[in-house]
């Protein structure tokens, strides 16, 4: 109200989020509403860049595994899949059939650790009115030790099956350098099969969550299925119809640097476009485990949904079809002779891409190796990377819906925050 | 909370980023068995990852990575000011880590290689230890949450500090691996500091030497050994260099 009191006052607005906390990484919101118009609605990258792909160079073969598990903490395994992947796909090596369905369950368990993390400790609190995800020990135990169980399982599988959780050992080009003992795979399988209830608890939790009504029509971009819900390797394929080899993964990225932000930005058939488990969904809702599918109808969720907020559900979905798609593989390597894990592996001359679905989104390494095998060039395309644009975007339309009379700076800087957490960025991953 | 009816000291812990894969600080949520009573030991105070609650008023600063942009330097300063006990936690905090690769590159030119025309703001990469002292090492890429949860056990109840003066090697022995070097690989693990419980060979993985050199190690012996396998000093020097922990040998 004015002096007089006769004339409204126009809304004015003010978010500025210095490093946003429960994320990965250093990003700043700036969002700023002057007489009711949207002035100014930023996502900005700071995180201090690392230079990974000028590191890489002249690096042995087995060193870039080792390397490129660095460059994140939470997808460790991830990296270090889609590292070993271009550089088998440079040299021309097949990995054995064994190899293969272990690198799928270690796959497994780092989406299963990482979605449980996002969940819980970082997108949570948000809708629980915390600061953060400590204070359920006491006030709602049995809430943290759900959360506790499942995440524990995911850091589990990848301890058995990859020698180590976070930055694995046994996943190295060739294969897989051991075969876990049969005994700790059915401790895993009765792990697992305990762990269904638990879920069903989370999707009961999740339902008590006010998920904000937000769309933006966007471009989803992820792996094709072929005959699974994919993870590893693939057609790359986008709901606004563009469709890829995965050699050809720089015909949907277009990486592109800008003055602001040390990550890079992305683009394709728009001006920008999201990858993750929502995109995974959209792209792929018919190949998910039937459980899963369940799951995903109890939120209405059903392809393609273009509300950036229910990537948290994607990703809860995702835990469901993982922890059944985990009891399947283990049947399979219970059942087989336990063949060699590992194959024959001589260095060659050339470039070899890979795309891996990590548990933000797709993730490329390519590597260009010399006859001794060692990197001449390298290059990785992180999902963060390929959401940045797509977050910062979305600032702008989802302040330009909610920036209305009875909205406080407090509250629309929830709302922001609420929706770069949905992504779950990784934003040290994306500048490395 | 109350053990034995004696009141315990609640450590307020900060835990602050620079320049790394934040792994470090994954590792504080990790081990979810202990996870409750763990967060219940201590009150965090600050930990940007975690809680969106910030204070200023922690004892104890738990640093994650390397320092490699003129800006951490300042806010490093500033962590040590305030807090009473300044812990570097992991390789990247400790020794630089992998980060140290990029100082055998011209900057310029990295620079150029990944950011175009539009370069970003970096300087050769240093451990905290080189810019601000540093009370306590937390050893490792990653560092053991068994580890972690000593340092607070010991700020907590006084409890003794775990110290590992001997190499890798013991412990694989302890826990009947095989050698990495009677399956024909190079492994660090003669030479560098134990108390990692060496999964990386018990995963078919020789030691890349994260933890940094064992009490006493005896280097000479090891790069006979080496020798006499077929490394050369070139594959040597290549992995002593990897973590940054090292430096005294190459």
């Amino acid at each position: 109200m004015n002096a007089t009191g006769k004339k409204r006052k126009k809304l004015n607005l003010n978010v500025d989020v210095h490093h946003l906390a429960r994320v990965e990484g250093h990003g700043n919101i700036k969002v700023r509403v002057a007489d009711g118009v949207l002035a100014e609605a930023r996502w900005e990258i700071v995180e201090t860049p690392r230079f990974f792909e000028v590191m890489l160079k002249g690096k042995h073969y087995a060193t870039a595994g080792i390397l490129t598990a660095r460059i994140c903490g939470i997808c460790s395994v991830g990296h270090c899949l889609a590292s070993v992947r271009a550089t088998e796909d440079a040299f021309g090596i097949a990995v054995p059939q064994p190899a293969a369905r272990l690198r799928l369950l270690a796959k497994h368990g780092e989406t299963l650790q990482s979605h449980v993390l996002h969940l819980f400790f970082l997108a949570a609190p948000d809708f629980l009115g915390l600061p953060s995800a400590i204070p359920l020990v006491e006030s709602k135990p049995d809430v943290f030790s759900l959360a506790a169980r499942l995440k524990g399982l995911g850091n589990r599988i990848c301890d058995v099956v990859a020698g180590r959780s976070l930055h694995p050992v046994s996943i190295q080009v060739g294969g897989m350098a051991k075969l876990p003992d049969k005994h700790l795979l059915r401790e895993l399988k009765f792990q697992l099969e305990r762990a269904i209830d638990d879920l069903g608890s989370t999707v009961e939790l999740l339902r008590t969550f006010e998920i904000p009504d937000f769309q933006r029509e966007t471009e989803f971009v992820s792996l094709k299925a072929e005959r699974d819900y994919p993870f590893i390797g693939g057609r790359l394929l986008s709901t606004d119809g563009a469709e890829a080899a995965e050699s050809d993964y720089r015909a949907m990225t277009n990486e592109y640097v800008t003055e602001d932000n040390t990550s890079k930005w992305c683009k394709l058939s728009r001006r920008s476009f999201a990858v993750g488990a929502l995109a995974r969904l959209n792209n792929n809702y018919h190949r998910l485990h039937p459980k899963a599918r369940v799951a995903a109808v109890e939120f209405d969720l059903t392809p393609v949904c273009h509300n950036p907020f229910m990537n948290n559900v994607a990703q809860l979905v995702e835990c469901v079809h993982v922890v059944h798609d985990s009891i399947r593989i283990i049947d399979e390597l219970l059942d087989a002779p336990s063949d060699g894990t590992m194959a024959e592996v001589k260095p060659k001359a050339g470039r070899g891409v890979a795309a891996v679905e990590v548990p933000r989104g797709i993730l490329y390494h390519e590597y260009e190796y010399d006859d001794r095998g060692r990197i001449v060039r390298a290059n990785c395309i992180i999902p963060t990377t390929q959401n940045n644009a797509n977050i910062h975007h979305d600032l702008s339309a989802l302040v330009e819906q909610f920036a209305v009379e009875g909205m406080t700076d407090q509250r629309l800087e929830l709302l922001c925050s609420m929706l770069v957490r949905a992504y779950d960025p990784c934003i040290s991953c994306s500048v490395h | 909370m109350r053990h034995l009816n004696i009141d315990q000291k609640r450590p307020r812990i900060a835990v602050f980023d620079f320049t790394g894969c934040e792994g470090c600080q994954l590792q504080l949520a990790n081990k979810e068995e202990t996870l409750g009573a763990f967060l219940s030991a201590i009150e965090v105070v600050n930990f940007r990852e975690a809680s969106s609650a910030a204070g200023d008023d922690y004892e104890v600063a738990l640093i994650d990575g390397a320092i490699s942009r003129p800006d951490e330097i300042p806010r490093i300063e500033a962590i040590r000011r305030q807090a009473k006990l300044l812990v570097a936690m992991g390789s990247c905090a400790c020794f630089g880590g992998v980060h140290k690769l990029k100082n055998a590159c011209d900057l310029d030119e990295a620079n150029r290689e990944v950011y175009g025309d539009c370069p970003k703001e970096t300087i050769p990469t240093m451990a905290i230890g080189d810019v601000v002292p540093v009370d306590l090492r937390i050893l490792g890429c990653p560092p053991t949450k068994d580890e972690i949860e000593r340092v607070v056990q010991h700020l907590v109840w006084d409890l003794p500090l775990p110290s590992y003066g001997y190499p890798v090697c013991v412990q694989c022995k302890q826990r009947y691996t095989v050698c990495r070097f009677d399956v024909g690989e190079l492994c660090l693990g003669p030479i560098t500091r134990a108390g990692c419980n060496a999964p990386c060979p018990a995963g078919g993985l020789g030691c890349w030497g994260c933890r940094g050199p064992a009490q006493i190690p005896n280097y000479e012996e090891f790069f006979d050994l080496a020798g006499q396998r077929g490394f050369a000093r070139q594959e040597i020097d290549e992995r002593l260099g990897f973590f940054g922990g090292f430096e005294e040998v190459i």
